[in-house]
């Protein structure tokens, strides 16, 4: 018999733990499993088979759950199916899981790896808009397009760190809110129309001036701010300037001659230097 | 002169921040506002929001209180006899400037140095004030570190380490010789007191009392200096020597090493360079190495007479080409202590290899996807499947790994 397994956008990493577990007590293997996320599958597969009831407690080991945990939110479609594949093997193969060399582990390795970057990435690129809105909180928003699921893992960062004050994060997959203390999660949107925020052009203005034009090195910037993000960062837009206007700065600074010192300097030297 | 407004203040002292190095947001106490009373969070990792086109990363607002400044140290962008132009932020500008970024999630927290107005005391007042209004006032619970004032009284001191995450104080210069030379108001012997002074407060801080309480939390994420490398004639063994001595006396947490990089109207005394940007890549290797993996200062320098790093291979591979009677190593048989001294393992594979050889005895391609870099490693290592042969003792080794010599263009 075949499985057809329905998995929900918000709340996938419980729906689909749920049904692992049911699936593994029965003794399901993973080629009779079909998973299907945000009903992609369409009509097609539509009638899904009742999964089978929980008969027993089953026990996966801590780092297979953490494991899980992180690669549900990533893009693959066949994440599901591997983790399922490995949580398969590892009833026979206790150790499974500290052997780093492993073909299936270290490719679901590298998808949590991508998944933690993904997060981390979020984390730093959000951009936050005033909402202007009056009342007692403030309020902001932001549009963000993470290239994996990762807004629901990444949410609770927010809410620990911007407690006193309400906020959106819309995604073309899903959008967080946080109002009176309170996180939901709602359905993906297309780009809201924001406010314009004036502290970007202050922001802008800090990005120039705390870049060094005389240790230009573009590729270490891209490697860590990959430009798939720069359309949602506001400093993004002066890069191009930066990069061009560089040589010239270092060329004026170094063929400047050295300039006569002001009036106060070398009564200031003088002063101090007899007080030591 | 026209009043600055606030967005010309910023483009000065943030251009006038830059020289510092540091933009470390990590290691601090854990802190978040689930409260709802306040505002930020601290979780252990820093974060870097943005990246600036010279690959820096942008975590902290670095900027200076002010720019003006009565001392006349020769490689400072601030000095006395400079012409830049001079801008002094509020108390309020500040504040704001923290808070109003930091709920757009364009930062981690503030970073604020000042150049020397009046006397050391009023300018150090001056910075607590602003730390203690974050903290106090707006509750404010992300990262703060704050640059110390040499020769501020030990009270604001004290102050200013129950704010701040962390403290740093440049030691700019690697020799005693070289800060008087030129940074002749700067006493290196008072930097290194105000150091020791932070050292013992943490230290006391950690302790409990008689009735088991801890003292308050005390510069959380530790303290921090910088080395400016390039401006003087110091060599790479005379600055990783200061550095062994300042981890080890002082208990730092990081010293970063900052590459003499030109600045607008230098003085004559210190002419502008090339920033010798690899030499500083190399230094930084360098300090790993020393601090995580059981290299020794003399071990590293080792291998050329005149003191200084190989610019062309990292340090590691230096030394191992350097030492090749001590390879090739069995990754099956080998202790932890040599397995981190193969080039092209990290912390993390050899981690790695230690927990997967209890289970079973490892392959090449097992080292592939444990991380490790096998460009490298491969002439240094035995696997069960994977022997180097004569590679370890080949003559041209070293040539695989240094970059070709560059071809002669015409002018």
């Amino acid at each position: 018999m075949i499985y057809t397994v329905p998995l929900p956008r918000i709340g996938t990493d419980i729906a689909w733990r749920d049904a692992a577990k049911r699936l593994i007590g029965a003794g399901v293997s993973p080629q009779d499993v079909l998973w299907d996320f945000g009903a992609e599958m369409g009509e097609l597969f539509a009638t899904a088979t009742p999964l089978p009831p929980v008969t027993r407690r089953i026990k996966a080991p801590q780092s297979f759950v953490a494991l899980a945990n992180s690669v549900v939110w990533h893009k693959d479609p066949q994440r599901f199916a591997r983790l399922y594949t490995l949580l398969w093997r590892l009833r026979h193969q206790p150790g499974l899981m500290q052997d780093r060399a492993d073909r299936d582990l270290a490719k679901l390795r590298q998808m949590e790896k991508a998944v933690h970057r993904c997060q981390h990435k979020m984390k730093a690129f959000v951009r936050f808009r005033d909402l202007r809105q009056g009342g007692d909180r403030r309020s902001f928003a932001a549009w963000f397009e993470p290239p994996h699921h990762t807004v629901e893992p990444t949410a609770p960062f927010f809410a620990r760190r911007f407690a006193d004050m309400d906020w959106m994060i819309a995604t073309p997959d899903v959008t967080a809110q946080f109002v009176d203390s309170y996180l939901s999660f709602h359905p993906g949107q297309p780009k809201p129309d924001l406010p314009d925020d004036a502290a970007e052009a202050l922001w802008g203005t800090y990005f120039c001036n705390i870049f060094n034009p005389a240790r230009l090195k573009v590729n270490a910037m891209t490697s860590e701010m990959p430009k798939k993000y720069w359309k949602n960062l506001p400093e993004a837009a002066h890069i191009k300037d930066l990069i061009a206007g560089a040589e010239a700065k270092v060329r004026e600074m170094r063929d400047n001659a050295p300039t006569l010192p002001p009036a106060r300097a070398a009564r200031i030297t003088k002063r101090l230097r007899k007080d030591a | 002169m026209s009043r600055l407004d606030l967005s010309q203040k910023l483009a000065i002292l943030s251009d006038a921040a830059r020289y510092d190095a540091s933009c470390a947001s990590s290691g601090t106490a854990r802190r978040d506002s689930r409260d709802g009373k306040g505002l930020g969070s601290t979780e252990g990792s820093g974060i870097c929001h943005s990246y600036a086109p010279d690959g820096r990363c942008i975590s902290l607002l670095k900027i200076l209180m002010t720019n003006f400044c009565i001392y006349d140290c020769a490689y400072c962008v601030n000095r006395v006899s400079s012409n830049v132009a001079r801008a002094r932020f509020s108390v309020d500008e500040v504040v704001q400037l923290t808070i109003e970024f930091y709920r757009r999630n364009y930062i981690e927290g503030l970073f604020l140095s000042s150049g020397i107005i009046r006397s050391p005391d009023a300018t150090m007042a001056d910075m607590v004030h602003i730390a203690k209004r974050l903290r106090e006032v707006e509750h404010f619970r992300g990262y703060i570190h704050l640059k110390t004032i040499p020769d501020a009284a030990p009270e604001l001191i004290e102050q200013a380490g129950l704010y701040a995450d962390r403290l740093s104080i440049n030691v700019e210069l690697p020799t005693d010789q070289s800060v008087r030379d030129y940074a002749p108001e700067k006493n290196p012997a008072t930097i290194r007191k105000a150091m020791g002074e932070v050292k013992e407060r943490k230290a006391a801080s950690a302790e409990r009392s008689y009735t088991g309480k801890r003292g308050k939390r005390f510069v959380p994420a530790g303290q921090s200096t910088q080395m400016i490398v390039g401006a003087d004639g110091a060599t790479d063994a005379t600055i990783l020597g200061q550095s062994t001595r300042l981890y080890g006396d002082y208990k730092l947490k990081r010293v970063y090493y900052s590459a003499f990089s030109p600045i607008p109207d230098a003085t004559a005394k210190l002419p502008l360079i090339k920033p010798p940007l690899v030499r500083e890549h190399r230094l930084y290797q360098a300090d790993w190495l020393l601090r995580f993996y059981g290299f020794g200062v003399d071990e590293i320098t080792a291998g050329r007479s005149d003191g200084n790093l190989d610019l062309e291979i990292d340090p590691k591979l230096a030394w191992a080409l350097q030492n090749r009677a001590l390879f090739p190593l069995d990754v099956n048989k080998a202790n932890k202590d040599m397995l981190l001294r193969v080039p092209g393992f990290g912390t993390r594979t050899v981690g790695r290899i230690l927990s997967t050889r209890r289970h079973r005895s490892l392959r090449y391609a097992d080292l592939l996807r444990m991380g490790a870099s096998l460009k490298k490693a491969r002439a240094f290592v035995t696997a069960r499947d994977w022997t180097p042969g004569t590679l370890t003792d080949s003559a041209d080794l070293r040539a695989k790994f240094a970059p070709p010599p560059e071809q002669l263009s015409f002018l």
